[in-house]
């Protein structure tokens, strides 16, 4: 690939600066080198974008690459060349991967790993308890130093507010801003439970989570953010009164940021009624009345970023029986078609809010420096370019190792055309180049 | 009619009463010397019942038999499917097997509709975990229409675990849809705080729906849900739920006491209470074979070609 | 067939079985449901009041025993079987009202197979049309209508139907007639 690429006439989306118009962008030596009504550049291979739209590159808050430990749902070279294909230049890697990333040992392994495949910037979150049990806090210091800046025991919920303490209190060591993140389930109420609890789930016979559990351990949460002034993140939100809660505290000025996934803004719990096991998720799938608060709160900056939580299985695993199936749906090359379709097309997100809840916000969260910037002269060339109006159906095989996405079988309107890492071009026309 | 029949929202009104007056024919069939017919003749039923219930196994085995059809019966406890072969695996043995039809018990919910993915054959749900039973259902709302004349406006109240029980909800469902009028009445920990919803009351005092019955159709209470305390004690549950023979003396004259077996007898019900005369739990036995003989010849019986001149 | 060629075709039959099977010794009708059954219970009616003899009466539901079972798009419909009579030994007359391929006359004779041994079997059809498929005859015919194999013979009885009346509907014009 050249070493300079003239993108030509793409309507440049830059939430940062709230930028919004047609322009050329000359990408040289892995920066953005100008940006403008007519870049001339001799010698740079132009990429004619017209009806295209140019942002900064999808960055994701919460995916599961599965290595160490699990390479049969996933890789990281498989993770990662996915989330190039769904237009992402950063992901992150949670932590419930074996061993669990809970030193700093398994950050660096991950780091080498993802550098080594060149498709996608990783940055590992540490988990906040020694091997996730829940009890004593792992060596965020060491993780810290070696580049994590999220922490979060994600697969389980915290289960005591004590350890939360604990986590909160010790992460303001750091200079850095350190991230708490949160899966906001009670344990006790959703044990067993394969579905949202409700008329639903009681007419196909199936256990409940009820979305009282995640509204009491989002309160909890928050409650702790404000007794130690630290600074928490609430994964997947699902529940209507969890973004009222989420809502109130921004009011109060508590240092609180939400994500909530494209499966959850899309679907309902009636959805479940073929048994589908790639909709079983764990927090569930609610009904409409919550997926439409979750659409609200998006809208409205209560919830700052999408995450597609991608969790590879597989295939086996998830073609067992419902109860017998493992949570979870993958969604890096889907998230921007899914976006774009269901929130943009029918008016529920401009498409700058869009793409700053899917780049700049979850890029800030994530500490995920040089990602989800700003397209001006001298940032980091970190990109997508994508067609809105390309149409095309979900179906596997994916660059995912894994196949079970909700979006299976669907219709979409957005797919991604180029994805360009630090200058160089990890997706073209379509395709990923390695 | 569907081509399966998984739940009871896969059968409408006409359908119900269909199956129901086919069955009466069947009833016949099982009072002759020859108790068979040759209308499944070389087609090939397969019990696949990965829960044990050796009760609902032989009803339809003697159904498929009735029918003349060949009868495999794979069960968990021989299969591998205990030694941890998938669902689908064993699903894709049965269809190149060419089961025409296959009964599928399970402890998942959910698993007939997906078996129905990987087989070609007519499913039918013997009871998939806490889910639906519906020929349970059927045959109880056969036995009914049988001893009261009618099933539009019948007062029945379905009592016990409704929160754990698939025949439950199918007979509630089946009902419903006829036009009863159905109360469930139990712990109101084993009662889906919306089942309103489902179009039926909710009573958690016995003694209030007794005397206004047609039919009490008590559940099995499983005594090992009391290690998740739904309720405190078998005994306490005896003492404020079960059909004593108190109890029994409250309802109405002309109405019936129905359970789908098989029973706990001092728990749900009391021991004398089941063998009253107005205890129909022999009736709902021999209603199965003929229920199950109808619907494997309704669904084994359609096919999609063209009519031929008789 | 008008009401009135009906009711002197199953008087004639009457006298034609009483005549042939020894004034009715030993002799039970089985009508074949649907329409067979009505038929055979006038016969029955008529037997009685030509020969003072009442004669065992069936009907016999053919379903389980067709030979096309899983070609139509739904099973076919199932009727009422009532055989409340030993058939061991006894001379049966099956009556049907249309007799045409003759299939249905087989599934009849296999069904009674199944209940016992009967002496023997005769068939009395209201009408019969021809194009048979199998070696089938009846021993005592209402009327015999030519027809062709895609045209449509109709017999209604006045317990179902509200009258009696043999129609006859050709292929092509879709025109019933009076056979």
């Amino acid at each position: 690939m050249s070493e300079r690429t003239r993108f030509v006439g793409a309507r440049v989306v830059d939430p940062s600066t709230g930028r919004d118009q047609v322009a050329d962008v000359l990408v040289q030596d892995g920066v953005i080198a100008a940006v403008g009504g007519e870049v001339s550049g001799e010698g740079a291979e132009a990429i004619d974008c017209t009806g295209l739209v140019l942002s900064p590159g999808l960055v994701d808050l919460h995916t599961h690459l599965r290595e160490p430990g699990f390479e049969a749902k996933e890789t990281i070279e498989t993770g990662t060349r996915a989330a190039a294909l769904g237009g992402y230049t950063a992901v992150s890697s949670m932590a419930n991967t074996d061993p669990v990333t809970d030193h700093a040992g398994v950050v660096a392994e991950i780091r080498e790993k993802a550098a080594a495949a060149g498709l996608c910037d990783v940055f590992p979150v540490g988990a906040i308890t020694k091997g996730l049990g829940g009890e004593s806090i792992a060596e965020m210091g060491e993780m810290v130093a070696a580049g994590v800046r999220v922490f979060s025991d994600d697969g389980h919920c915290v289960p005591t507010a004590r350890t939360l303490r604990n986590a909160l209190t010790y992460a303001k060591a750091f200079p850095e801003q350190i991230v708490i993140a949160d899966h906001c389930e009670d344990a006790s109420l959703v044990e067993r439970g394969q579905m949202h609890e409700g008329i639903t789930s009681y007419t196909l016979g199936l256990a409940g989570r009820p979305a009282e559990a995640e509204e009491m351990i989002v309160a909890r949460d928050l409650a702790v953010a404000r007794m130690t002034g630290g600074r928490i993140h609430i994964c997947h939100l699902t529940g209507a009164r969890a973004v009222g809660l989420v809502r109130a505290a921004k009011a109060e000025g508590l240092r609180v940021s939400a994500e909530v996934t494209p499966h959850h803004l899309v679907f309902t719990d009636d959805d479940l009624r073929t048994y589908d096991t790639n909709l079983k998720v764990n927090p569930p799938i609610r009904t409409a009345e919550d997926r439409d608060a979750l659409r609200a709160g998006l809208a409205d900056g209560t919830i700052d970023a999408i995450a597609t939580d991608h969790a590879p299985h597989a295939v086996e695993e998830k073609e067992a029986e419902f109860d017998q199936a493992p949570p979870g749906t993958i969604g890096l090359e889907t998230a921007l078609g899914v976006v774009l379709t269901d929130l943009v097309a029918p008016g529920v997100l401009s498409l700058p809010r869009a793409m700053e809840a899917l780049s700049a916000a979850p890029a800030r969260i994530l500490g995920a420096a040089g990602h989800g910037g700003s397209i001006e002269v001298g940032q980091p060339a970190n990109l997508v370019v994508f067609d809105p109006d390309e149409r095309w159906r979900v179906e596997a095989p994916f660059a995912s190792k894994a196949r079970n996405s909700a979006f299976l079988g669907r219709e979409l309107s957005g797919r991604v055309r180029f994805t360009v890492l630090r200058g160089r071009l990890t997706v073209a026309e379509g395709k990923p180049t390695r | 009619m569907n081509r399966h029949l998984l739940a009871m929202d896969d059968v409408t009104a006409e359908d119900v009463v269909r199956i129901m007056d086919t069955a009466e024919s069947f009833r016949e069939v099982g009072t002759r010397v020859i108790k068979k017919v040759p209308v499944l003749r070389g087609r090939t039923v397969v019990n696949f019942f990965l829960e044990n219930s050796t009760r609902t196994r032989i009803s339809f085995e003697l159904a498929a038999k009735r029918l003349s059809a060949d009868v495999i019966n794979f069960s968990s406890s021989g299969s591998s499917v205990a030694k941890g072969e998938s669902l689908k695996d064993s699903a894709l043995t049965l269809q190149a097997m060419g089961a025409d039809a296959i009964v599928i018990r399970h402890s998942s919910s959910g698993s007939p509709l997906q078996l129905t993915k990987w087989v070609d054959g007519h499913v039918l749900n013997a009871g998939d975990g806490t889910h639906e039973h519906p020929t349970q259902a059927l045959l109880d709302l056969y036995t009914m229409r049988e001893k009261l004349g009618r099933l539009e406006g019948l007062r029945v109240a379905i009592v016990g675990d409704v929160l754990h029980s698939r025949v439950a909800r199918s007979l509630s469902f089946g009902l419903v849809k006829m036009g009863a009028e159905v109360t469930l009445v139990g712990p109101p920990t084993l009662i889906p705080p919306d089942a309103p919803q489902w179009g039926v009351n909710v009573s958690y005092d016995i003694g209030s729906v007794l005397p206004k019955l047609d039919v009490c159709y008590v559940l099995r209470v499983q005594k090992e849900r009391q290690r998740l305390e739904y309720f405190p004690s078998v005994r306490e549950y005896n003492r404020l739920f079960g059909l004593t023979a108190e109890r029994a003396r409250m309802l109405p004259e002309g109405s019936f006491i129905m359970h789908p077996g098989p029973m706990n007898r001092g728990v749900e019900i009391d021991s004398d209470v089941a063998d009253l005369p107005q205890a129909l739990i022999e009736e709902q036995v021999t209603n199965g074979i003929a229920i199950r003989m109808s619907l494997l010849y309704l669904l084994v019986g359609a096919g999609g070609g063209e009519a031929a001149d008789v | 067939m008008d009401p009135d060629d009906v009711r002197r075709a199953l008087t004639r039959i009457a006298h034609e079985i009483l005549e042939r099977d020894r004034g009715g010794e030993g002799v039970a009708l089985i009508g074949i449901a649907n329409r067979g059954d009505h038929l055979a219970r006038r016969l029955a009616d008529e037997i009685e009041r030509i020969e003072g003899r009442s004669v065992p009466l069936g009907v016999l539901d053919i379903t389980f025993y067709r030979d096309d079972i899983g070609m139509k798009a739904e099973a076919p419909e199932v009727h009422e079987t009532r055989i409340g009579f030993d058939i061991n030994g006894k001379t049966l007359v099956l009556v049907d009202d249309v007799l045409f391929t003759g299939r249905t006359i087989r599934a009849a004779m296999d069904a009674l197979m199944d209940f016992g041994r009967p002496r023997r079997i005769q068939l009395a059809v209201l009408v019969d049309r021809g194009h048979r498929e199998l070696p089938i005859k009846a021993d005592f015919v209402g009327k015999n209508v030519p027809t062709r194999r895609p045209d449509d013979v109709r017999v209604l009885v006045s317990e179902m139907d509200g009258e009696d009346a043999v129609m006859v509907e050709e292929a092509r014009d879709g025109e019933g007639a009076l056979a």
